[in-house]
């Protein structure tokens, strides 16, 4: 039960972990402040349709910046510079945008609570089995990997033993949602974010004025290996693994910007749950729109730092090199904050990271609770009970996820290559969700069988592209393969939903209404113009203009 | 009008205002105190003391701006 040395061990002394423990007792007050608003199961699930979007915006971007958002993105900077902006400013904002002013009228004002609830009443029960358990599956994998990273962090970090961070983590986790639900997730997601930029931008402030400001970093960057490529993002070749240049746009464009991320920001319900947890159609909208002007600064606060950790710790510097030492890429934001925060902010760092990933996990079981009560459990298994029920489901639910999640834990600290093929994988499946939905709310002919077979084809062909890359039969380096995967899943799944509608029977159009763009009346889809929603900056569309006019300018900036 | 109705103590932004601000006034102490060599780590800047005097101001703007909008409930028209 020895402590694993390592180069990477903090030396945190008692006010570090004073900071560290002052933020956990904060996230269990908020717990218990937040079960006093729960007293029905769409409190719990859905927090009650009541929150402001400047909450539920923050809470959507906060969902998703877990272990493998902040650590890996500060890799990919150490590794291919600045390229790593696009996973943000084309892998993420025009899909947030597209889902806040395209797609949420339909999911918020159909008033589903889930997802796979959306799909049940578009393409009726096959379809939405397929798509509930494979969603509940995903989720209960990637929180125990989540719950693995955090352990793993603590241990290189802190010492602690492996076994004792993943029971403690899951405690403090399970113990916030069985109390609040969502409400108490989404408020810790909100604290969290906080936290992360109380964080980060100190390490990326001090990083920047140790390496002599942004010319000096541009300079050094330059003179290293990585060379002054590095130092703009287009067109990334490194990063799509494309050499030629042409190729090279068209494939992070069409692939990250379009099939990839639309797929994961538009159909995955630990995103949308936190938009249908508004207050109403305006909140709702707006919550990607709102969450897309932090999305598009948090580079700023996690890409630079693994740039400057790249050219600044003599250790990665020499691995950048030479390709060897004792450290890799995924290393880049725990050195910089060995090499330059004193203690104190040390603290605060690391509350950041465990906050991240503690976030992520809890993401994770709170949308597997609801799909788990709602769509499986109320539709299939035991039906018309009296809401409380449900409510006591959505905690029990809670439980027996988290103990999976321990469970799958355990499973990824054995096979590690597993766990990441699986999560790449779960990746493929949203291009095909993507290409159903979008068919299924925008042409009314669709049918019910076209949902799920569609559905279905479309994963098969993820399945197949991702099992060809790995024997070599399809070789792209970097991102290529996934973009070509999900490119494929995406236009199978387009066409084949085509040729089995047109072979089969379509639903009546009036089971329709509500969830089809041509047959919802305009009033249905757009915010009901009420005196609180007054103000240019309350209106999604124009609020989505300017943050598209910024992302331009970004690009432009760092092209 | 008759004045509005202040919602139960549950604000975000005040429970955010309140974990930063401890931060705050903890980093500020810290970075008063601060041994040279650990400003040396980050060629002479003071870390702590910059980021707790950051984090206190931004304490107060969050509580200000809840005590500029509190939250007033909302009554909605039933639903379903």
């Amino acid at each position: 039960m020895l402590p694993q040395e390592s180069i990477l061990r903090l030396d945190a002394t008692a006010i570090d972990y004073v900071i560290i423990a002052l933020y956990f007792v904060f996230v269990l007050g908020i717990g218990h402040l937040a079960r006093r608003a729960v007293s029905n199961s769409l409190d719990f699930f859905l927090s009650g349709r009541s929150l402001p979007a400047w909450v539920t915006g923050l809470a959507f971007i906060s969902a998703n910046l877990g272990a493998i958002e902040i650590m890996g993105m500060s890799a990919n900077g150490a590794q291919y510079g600045m390229a790593t902006v696009h996973y943000f400013w084309i892998g993420a904002v025009p899909a947030m945008l597209f889902l806040g002013v395209v797609m949420m009228p339909f999911y918020y004002g159909s008033k589903v609570r889930s997802v796979p609830e959306f799909m049940l009443r578009r393409f009726g029960k096959p379809a939405h089995l397929v798509n509930a358990i494979s969603f509940a599956l995903a989720q209960l994998l990637i929180a125990g990997v989540n719950l693995f990273l955090l352990a793993t962090i603590v241990n290189v970090l802190l010492g602690w033993p492996i076994w004792v961070s993943v029971i403690a983590a899951a405690a403090i986790v399970l113990s916030y949602i069985t109390l609040g639900g969502l409400s108490a997730a989404i408020y810790n997601e909100v604290l969290q974010f906080f936290v992360i930029v109380a964080a980060l931008l100190p390490l990326t402030l001090a990083g920047l004025h140790k390496v002599g400001g942004w010319q000096g970093l541009v300079d050094k960057v330059s003179a290293s290996p990585g060379g002054a490529e590095q130092m703009s993002a287009w067109p990334g070749n490194a990063l799509s693994g494309f050499s030629n240049d042409l190729l090279s746009v068209i494939g992070i464009v069409f692939g990250l910007g379009f099939v990839l991320s639309f797929g994961y920001w538009t159909t995955n319900f630990v995103e949308v749950q936190r938009a249908m947890a508004s207050k109403d159609m305006s909140a709702a909208r707006r919550t990607p729109i709102i969450g897309s002007f932090p999305k598009m600064f948090i580079p700023f606060i996690v890409v630079i730092p693994g740039i400057i950790a790249a050219v600044l710790v003599p250790e990665l510097a020499k691995f950048k090199a030479t390709g060897s030492g004792e450290v890799d890429y995924n290393d880049a934001l725990l050195l910089l904050i060995r090499d330059l925060l004193p203690n104190g902010m040390l603290g605060l760092a690391i509350t950041g990271l465990l906050a991240s990933f503690m976030a992520g996990m809890a993401a994770n079981l709170s949308s597997f609770n609801t799909v788990m009560s709602y769509d499986i459990i109320e539709r299939y298994v035991i039906k018309d009970r009296p809401d409380e029920f449900y409510l006591r489901t959505g905690r029990w639910a809670t439980v027996a996820g988290t103990l999976v999640a321990i469970g799958t834990a355990a499973i990824a600290s054995g096979y590690s290559n597993l766990m990441d093929y699986l999560q790449q994988l779960f990746s493929f499946f949203n291009a095909p969700l993507f290409a159903t939905f979008i068919l299924g709310m925008f042409w009314k002919r669709m049918t019910a069988t076209a949902g799920w077979v569609g559905l279905v084809s479309g994963t098969a062909t993820a399945i197949l592209v991702f099992v060809l890359s790995k024997n070599g039969v399809i070789d792209l380096p970097g991102q290529g393969a996934s973009f070509v995967g999900a490119g494929a899943a995406f236009v199978v799944d387009f066409l084949i939903s085509v040729v089995v509608s047109v072979a089969t029977r379509p639903k009546p159009e009036s089971e329709l209404v509500g969830l089809v763009y041509s047959l919802t009346p305009k009033e249905q889809r757009t915010e009901v113009a009420a005196a609180r929603d007054r103000g240019w900056y309350r209106r999604p569309v124009l609020l989505a203009g300017i943050s598209l006019t910024l992302i331009i300018i970004l690009n432009i900036v760092f092209r | 009008m008759a004045e509005k109705k202040k919602a139960g103590a549950f604000d975000i932004r005040i429970v955010i205002a309140a974990l930063i601000g401890i931060y705050g006034v903890l980093l500020t102490v810290l970075g008063i105190v601060e041994k040279q060599t650990e400003i040396d780590k980050a060629a002479g800047l003071n870390i702590n003391l910059w980021g707790g005097v950051t984090m206190l101001v931004f304490a107060v703007l969050f509580l200000l701006w809840a005590r500029w909008r509190p939250i007033v409930p909302v009554e909605k028209p039933g639903q379903e």
